[in-house]
This record gives structure tokens, C-alpha cells and sequence, in this order.
């Protein structure tokens, strides 16, 4: 078996923030990671080697020079070779160009060593988000195409099939097709390993294979980069804050008199009665008679209040 | 799998570890850096002063360079004693340390550290991060041949292990160098950096472009306790914090957030910091025990350096110069040793003669009668009393009044004697303060 996983390097989203003056990402001080779907690919297709002795796992990313450091993780996880796509050439390419080189790179893989099995990516990337490279691959390449997989159930090299568990909205498809075929994991898939130590020693080592543009001399330079990339960002904003005025009503213990948990309660229920809420979820409400239980305290006082 | 045998094992990549992992990787040694941080000095709480000279000792040109993470140069030093609403100051700033080579920088070490581990990785260190040092690997004769670490297949062999894992340093207790510290031995200092534009720090500190000023403060702020408080400008931020003994704060029960919080509220501190924003809160160990508290630096098949062994001069804040040069040396010994193809205890105590006999050992030698000394006195009379008697008596030598100044002066040398217990009280304390730090 060959399996190859695209991974990509972003920035660590759980530390993005958003400059309000300019509305772009502020990089500066930002992690940089290996995309978090990617590292279960990575997994996954490890732990497909442990199953089938002799598997040749390779990592293919395109990226900047820096995304070394990500291609070394995945080493350290137990990838066999890894292959950085780095090329100004390439820089500024959306999803369209991202999938057209990356299947051009895994093309060369194949030439270099040996054809490849299976393609595994994660269903998205924390940056972008658009799921769409994985996809845009497998129909370049012509393979079979598994998306949203949490579990491979699988795999028979000799049969040359492979059966999985996708996870859907409403459920979980268990769909089986034929060898070559690309997946695309979500995080439950597994639980990515703590590397080991001699996995860390070759990591740190490693020094990944880089190719440029020039690698790749059949390669269409009209559909790479910012030129092959028809998709244009409109605008990007940041949302302005809403401030929603509270509203806190307060009580006191006690079973009897005005303000018990009970006679609170009842006065929160009104209030949402009295809003758009109910419409909303489709409940019809009964008009009620007033005097009897409506919005406000049974004497009529103002509901004992403030904005919190 | 079979076990990969290194030169040396470093355990911590601090400025101890790094300076002793670059010196050997640049000497051609095959080393290892382990460091249990996501990145050396990502837990690092230190915002503080870092010195020229032992740095261009390690690596010549290295603070010349643009990636230097350093906040300002050092150009003004004062010296605080606060009364409860007052100050009386000594300070020194003088235009050579507006030129370079610079003298002393702040700095934050969460930013100095990877760049000083980034030095030991260029000249061929392996750097192995987010890996904790769980323990010693020994032969049959005792000697320690490398480390267990809690990673799979975790251990790594070597000719000699590097012990830099900081204060609380798990190996060095493990293999018997150093017991648990008492609490009269280290001091927990709690820091906040406060976030102020560039110009507001300018201003207020009368300073131009990059440079900076320290403030050291005794007296009131630590009520009570042993204690030296410390304010840094960084380039938009200031570094304040306060360190006070262990055994003080155990006694007193004062919550160490709670000092700072007096300290931030000190008249003299509030007007310096105020409109700042809170940016982190961190608390730290710091050894105190300087020379007599230092253990052995060298055995079979190790060596130890930085706080792991004690290395700071807290009269003279230096811990980082001294964890840099005792890595230096400890690196350097090794070299030597594997050179002469003798890695025996007996050659590595050599690092502990190195260390003796330079500025790290002198100077930590030289105030090796301190903690003796600050333990011996009530801290209450030297910090709240003695300190508050100095600002009450100039407060009066300054007040103008109708009185004859003879008398007043009289009347504050009075005030004085009696605050340090007597003519023979303060002969006493001048006495053994200067041989404290004089050793």
C-alpha cells in the first residue's frame, strides 16, 4: 500500500485574532500548526502502515518554506517521507489551484514511489474552511471519493476495496468502493499519537524533500498561484458587537408573597410569551385575559427589574 | 530498536541549558536539548534585565544581530526605599549606557529563551520539546548514563547528562545533589506586565527612543516580609513584581496576589502605572540560597547548572548571567573532556573548579553571608522600621520650619539609632550587612 496525506500549515485558530482597523488576520505572534484534520489523516494513515506491513506513508503539503516545521510532524508521527510544493509561484492560490498542484504532486509521488493507494486529507482546513481541496483532487486524479469519514472500517489491499463510515447530519453511511480512492477524515476518527522518541529523533532530523514549479515541467503555469485562481474575496468584515440590553428579575425565598421563585418564574414565562419567540417556533398562544396571569405582577406593579 | 548514544543529554533548554547545548554542538558533540515547554521558555515568567557581556562570551556578535529580542537597553538604574507614602531614592543614568555596546537589556525571557535555544539548534543541537525528564538512567557502578523521559521508547543514552531543569529541579533531587529547598532558601516572586503605549513609558520615565530604566524597591511594599520588588519598562509594558522569602510569606499568611496588589497601590508605584493594562500574571521560584545553599556541581556522569544549582545572585539580580555562564563552563568542561577521550567524574569536576573560581562563584561567594545575614535580622524592623525611619528623617531634614537645623538633625540621627535598636544596634547591622555582602 501507498498512502498519501496532504496536510497544510496554518495558523493556530485558537490564537486569531482579527485587526478591527484593517479587517485581516494578524499573523504576527500567531502558532503555526499542522491543520488539525490533517494530523488525523497523518494517523490514520499510520496506523494503516501498523495493519499492512510495508505501507509507505508519504506527507505532501504546499506551503511556505516554514511549513517545514509541520512536514516534521508529521514525521515524528511515523510518515515515511514528506514532500514540501513551495514556490512563489504558487503563492495566492485558492482552492481550484491548490487541488491542481497538489495533484500534480501527487502524480510525482506516484512516479517517484510507487502508485498510490489511497489519499487521505481532512475534511477541511482551520483557515480556510472550505472542505474543497480534498474533493477537487480526487476528480483530478479520477479516484474514488470518500468524504466526512470517522471511521475506516476496512481495507483489502488484495480486493483492492475499502469500506468506511461517513458522518453525515442524519446519520452515518457505511459506503464501500475500490482502491484508489481518496478520504476525507473528520477528528473522530482516532486519537492522534504523542510521537515517540526515536519518531521525534528522525523528526528533528528530517529534512524534508522541496520541490519548485520547475519540478514540475508539464504543469499549466495559467492554473497556479493568484493567476489560477478565479475566486475573489468581496469583503471580509468583522461583525459589530451587538449589546443586548438584560433584563434581571429578582425574588426572595419563601413559598408565600410577591417575588417567591415560583411568582418569578411565572413572570419570566410571561415576558417570553409576550416576545416574538413564540411565533418563531411555531406555538400558538392563546390570548390571555387580562388581569389573569398577564405580562407583569397580578397588582399591575411594574415587574421588579434592571438591566443587568 | 536499538538505543542512539549521544556526546551529552542537556535537560532543560533555559539559558543554562541552551549556553551548555550550544557550546558543545558548536564544538561538534552530538547533543540532545530536551525541554518539557512547548517551546524553551514558553512557561518562562521572567520579564527582566539580561547583560552584555557573558552573552557575547557565549556567542560573539550575537546581540548585535536584528533578531535579538530585547525590549531597552539599559540606560538608568534606581534604587527605592519606600515608605508607606514615600520614597527615598539613589539612582544612577548616564549617557555611556545610551551607546553601544549596551550594557543590560530588559527583556522577557518567553521571547529569549527560544532565540538563545533557536543559537544551540543552529549549530546542530536536537532539540526535542514538550518531552519532561522523568529520570536518570545509571550503569551498575552508579555512573548516570542518560535519562528516561515520558515519551515511548523514551530513553536516551549519554556520556554525560546536562542537569539545567530550573529550580525545582526533579534530577538533581533524584540523584541526591539537592535536597527539597527550605523555605529560607527561595523567595516566590509574583509579576505582572503592564501594557502602557510607548509614549506614556517615555514620558514618565524621561526616556528617548529605546531606552529604559529599572527600578529596585525596598520597604514598605513587602510588608513586612524579606523582600525586593523590581519595575522594568519594556518597550510597551512594564514589568512590576515583587519577590519575598518563602518562611516570610508562610509566616505572614499574605497571599502573593495580594502583595502585588499593595505594591501596584504604593503612591510612589500607582503614578507609574497608572491607565496600564494587565496583561499576564505570573509567579516564580527563585533560589536565594546563593553559595552555601549550591551543591555539587559535578559526578559521574553529570553536571548541573543555573538555578538547578542555586545560581543567583539576588543582590545583584543576576540568575540568567550566571545559569548562561555556568552552562558555558559546564559546556566547555565536556568538550575538553570528550577532547582528552576522559569523561570521568574526576574530569568533569573540573566544571565545578571553573565555576568556583570565576565571577559565578565570587560573586556568589561574596554574598554567601546574605541570607544568613537578612535571616538573622527581624524583617519588620529592617524593612518597615528602619527603611520608614529613613524617610521620616528626610521628610524633616527637608521640611523648613523655625527650628535651628542643629537640633533637627540631632533629632533625626536620634530617631535613626533608635529605629536599627540602639548605637550599638546599627553599628551591629552596618556591620554584618556589609560583611554580607562583602563575604
Amino acid at each position: 500500500m501507498h498512502v498519501v496525506v496532504c496536510v497544510k500549515q496554518v495558523p493556530d485558530s485558537r490564537e486569531i485574532r482579527i485587526d478591527p482597523v484593517t479587517n485581516t488576520l494578524i499573523r504576527e505572534g500567531v502558532p503555526s500548526i499542522v491543520n488539525v484534520f490533517d494530523l488525523h489523516g497523518v494517523e490514520e494513515a499510520v496506523r494503516i502502515k501498523e495493519q499492512f506491513p510495508g505501507t509507505r506513508v508519504t506527507v505532501v503539503s504546499m506551503g511556505p518554506k516554514s511549513a517545514v516545521a509541520a512536514l516534521r510532524e508529521c514525521i515524528s508521527l511515523g510518515a515515511d517521507e514528506a514532500v514540501l510544493v513551495s514556490d512563489r509561484a504558487f503563492a495566492g492560490a485558492d482552492t481550484l489551484a491548490t487541488s491542481y498542484v497538489l495533484s500534480e504532486a501527487i502524480r510525482k509521488v506516484a512516479d517517484q514511489w510507487g502508485p498510490v493507494d489511497l489519499v487521505i486529507c481532512g475534511k477541511q482546513t482551520l483557515d480556510g474552511d472550505t472542505g474543497q481541496v480534498g474533493p477537487g483532487i480526487a476528480t483530478r486524479l479520477k479516484l474514488e471519493q470518500l468524504t466526512y469519514v470517522e471511521r475506516i472500517r476496512q481495507i483489502d489491499p488484495e480486493a483492492r476495496r475499502i469500506t468506511v463510515e461517513r458522518h453525515l447530519e442524519d446519520g452515518v453511511e457505511v459506503v464501500e468502493t475500490a482502491l484508489p480512492a481518496l478520504v476525507t477524515v473528520v477528528e473522530g476518527i482516532n486519537q492522534v499519537r504523542r510521537a515517540s522518541m526515536p519518531g521525534m529523533l528522525r523528526a528533528v532530523r528530517y529534512e524534508p524533500i522541496t520541490w519548485t514549479v520547475d519540478d514540475f515541467p508539464e504543469i499549466d503555469r495559467t492554473r497556479i498561484g493568484l493567476k489560477g485562481s478565479p475566486t475573489v474575496v468581496g469583503k471580509a468584515w468583522v461583525p459589530e458587537p451587538v449589546s443586548r440590553a438584560g433584563e434581571t428579575l429578582t425574588g426572595q425565598d419563601g413559598e408565600e408573597g410577591p417575588g417567591t421563585p415560583a411568582e418569578v418564574a411565572r413572570q419570566l414565562f410571561d415576558r417570553l410569551l409576550a416576545t416574538e419567540l413564540p411565533a418563531q417556533i411555531g406555538w400558538a398562544v392563546a390570548p390571555v385575559p387580562a388581569g389573569d396571569g398577564g405580562a407583569g405582577t397580578p397588582d399591575g406593579s411594574p415587574v421588579n427589574g434592571g438591566v443587568a | 530498536m536499538a538505543k542512539e548514544h549521544f556526546d551529552a543529554v542537556v535537560v532543560g533548554a533555559g539559558p543554562a541549558g541552551a549556553a551548555a547545548a550550544y557550546t558543545m554542538a558548536k564544538a561538534g558533540l552530538s547533543v540532545v536539548l530536551l525541554d518539557r515547554g512547548e517551546f524553551p521558555g514558553a512557561k518562562n515568567m521572567f520579564g527582566g534585565i539580561i547583560y552584555r557581556h557573558e552573552l557575547e562570551e557565549l556567542i560573539p556578535g550575537c546581540t548585535q544581530e536584528r533578531t535579538f529580542p530585547v525590549e531597552r537597553h539599559i540606560t538608568e538604574q534606581r534604587y527605592w526605599l519606600l515608605g508607606p507614602e514615600s520614597v527615598v531614592s539613589i539612582g544612577h543614568k548616564h549617557e555611556r549606557f545610551n551607546s553601544e555596546p549596551y550594557n543590560a537589556w530588559s527583556t522577557f525571557r518567553v521571547k529569549f529563551d527560544p532565540w538563545l535555544a533557536g543559537k544551540a539548534e543552529e549549530a546542530g543541537a536536537l532539540p526535542i520539546y514538550q518531552t519532561v525528564a522523568t529520570g536518570l538512567i545509571r550503569d551498575r557502578s552508579g555512573r548516570v548514563i542518560g535519562v528516561h523521559t515520558d515519551r515511548e521508547d523514551g530513553d536516551l543514552y549519554a556520556d554525560v547528562v546536562v542537569i539545567a531543569d530550573g529550580v525545582n529541579s526533579l534530577l538533581a533531587e533524584e540523584l541526591g545533589v539537592h535536597r527539597t529547598w527550605r523555605p529560607d532558601e527561595v523567595s516566590l516572586a509574583v509579576k505582572e506586565v503592564i501594557a502602557l503605549p510607548r509614549e506614556t513609558i517615555e514620558e514618565r520615565f524621561n526616556l528617548e527612543g529605546r531606552e529604559g530604566t529599572t527600578i529596585e524597591f525596598l520597604g514598605a511594599t513587602s510588608q513586612g516580609m524579606t523582600g525586593l520588588g523590581f519595575l522594568y519598562t519594556n518597550r510597551e509594558s512594564i514589568s512590576l513584581g515583587i519577590g519575598v522569602m518563602v518562611s516570610d510569606l508562610m509566616r505572614s499568611g499574605v497571599k502573593p496576589y495580594e502583595l502585588l496588589e499593595s505594591v501596584k497601590a504604593h503612591p510612589m508605584i500607582r503614578r507609574l502605572i497608572k491607565g496600564g493594562e494587565t496583561k499576564e500574571y505570573s509567579a516564580h521560584m527563585i533560589p536565594e540560597g546563593a553559595w552555601r545553599s549550591m551543591p555539587k556541581l559535578a559526578g559521574d556522569g553529570w553536571v548541573i547548572c543555573g538555578d538547578a544549582a542555586q545560581m543567583v545572585n539576588f543582590v545583584h539580580r543576576e540568575g540568567t548571567n550566571l545559569a548562561m555562564a555556568s552552562g558555558r563552563m559546564a559546556g566547555e568542561t565536556i568538550v575538553e573532556a570528550k577532547a582528552n577521550g576522559d569523561l570521568s567524574a574526576q574530569a568533569l569536576a573540573a566544571y565545578e573548579r571553573r565555576v568556583r573560581e570565576s565571577f559565578v562563584g565570587k560573586d556568589l561567594k561574596k554574598i554567601q553571608r546574605m541570607p544568613e545575614f537578612l535571616a538573622s535580622q527581624d524583617p519588620k524592623q529592617l524593612f518597615d522600621g528602619l527603611i520608614g525611619a529613613l524617610n521620616e528623617a528626610a521628610f524633616r531634614f527637608f521640611t523648613v520650619d523655625s527650628r535651628p537645623k542643629a537640633q533637627t538633625h540631632k533629632e533625626i540621627m536620634q530617631d535613626l539609632i533608635q529605629a536599627a535598636g540602639g548605637p550599638g544596634g546599627l553599628l551591629r547591622l552596618a556591620w554584618r550587612g556589609w560583611r554580607a555582602i562583602n563575604g
